[in-house]
């Protein structure tokens, strides 16, 4: 029993590392590609103004854009490397719901968003939400 | 409708992914271009389709609200995905499902009542000295 604890431990720090890089970067993904079309302005004013040429112009030529995407990128991986190693049903609920939470969290800080009670109320009944669903 | 375009695309576009993927016969590390085949398949193809338009749509949605208010709503098609289950597929779905349907509407119901964006004081009216503006910016 002794010797079994320290194998436990373990894992459970490897998954909790492996869902913690998938939150990280997916986190970090979601805030500079909000960021960036943020800075760019409404796409849909840019549409009607300069065409659809002229909105997908003015999102590839952002660099805060392809630093998302990039982000977002290594989340898939990191999930597809997190689905080589554990459950599905482990991965998939807790990453979808704790990246709302933190999510909130990069939008207060970062963004300086207005993340109200109602949105915190939100995003906590969403994450318990999801995470029920995928069970 | 923007932000239901995203719940509705992401949803279909993996549901096109999975369908597609399952249909196809075990990819190895050994023969990695066999994904590059399976892109040209039809579902895999919507799938990606779908996922396309599910991504033009988040980035349009992300330039007029904010990412607090889009994620939550977009979460939407969790749900969407339940009933889709439950009533056209007639698959079973279990109470801790529809629990986690529940909360999630009523998680989207909050968020939908307040507003989008966030607003910001322009620099100009800053320089007029409107108090509302400081304020908001404090």
């Amino acid at each position: 029993m002794t010797l079994l604890l320290p194998v436990l431990t373990e894992r459970f720090w490897t998954a909790a590392g492996m869902i913690a890089a998938i939150i990280l970067c997916s986190s970090t993904g979601e805030v500079l590609t909000a960021a960036a079309m943020k800075s760019i302005g409404d796409l849909d004013e840019i549409r009607a103004h300069s065409g659809m040429k002229g909105a997908i112009r003015a999102v590839i030529t952002c660099p805060l854009f392809f630093a998302g995407v990039s982000f977002l990128a290594l989340a898939f991986f990191s999930l597809l490397f997190a689905l080589n190693h554990l459950n599905l049903s482990l991965v998939a609920p807790a990453s979808a719901s704790l990246t709302l939470v933190t999510n909130a969290i990069g939008g207060k800080i970062f963004l300086k968003e207005n993340v109200d009670h109602r949105r915190w109320t939100a995003a906590v009944l969403v994450c318990i939400g999801v995470y029920f669903l995928a069970h | 409708m923007i932000l239901g375009l995203v719940s509705l695309c992401a949803p279909l576009g993996d549901t096109c992914l999975s369908r597609g993927m399952t249909t196809l016969p075990p990819i190895t590390l050994a023969h990695p271009f066999s994904l590059i085949a399976a892109v040209f398949t039809p579902w895999i193809a919507l799938g990606i389709a779908m996922l396309f338009g599910f991504f033009a749509s988040y980035l349009t949605a992300l330039s007029w609200a904010d990412l607090t208010y889009v994620l939550p709503a977009t979460a939407f098609g969790n749900v969407i995905v339940a009933l889709f289950a439950r009533f056209f597929l007639h698959e079973a779905v279990s109470w801790q499902r529809w629990f986690g349907v529940v909360l999630i509407t009523v998680g989207v119901g909050f968020v939908a009542q307040g507003p989008s964006f966030t607003e910001r004081p322009t620099p100009a009216a800053l320089v007029e000295g409107e108090p509302q503006a400081e304020e908001q910016l404090l």
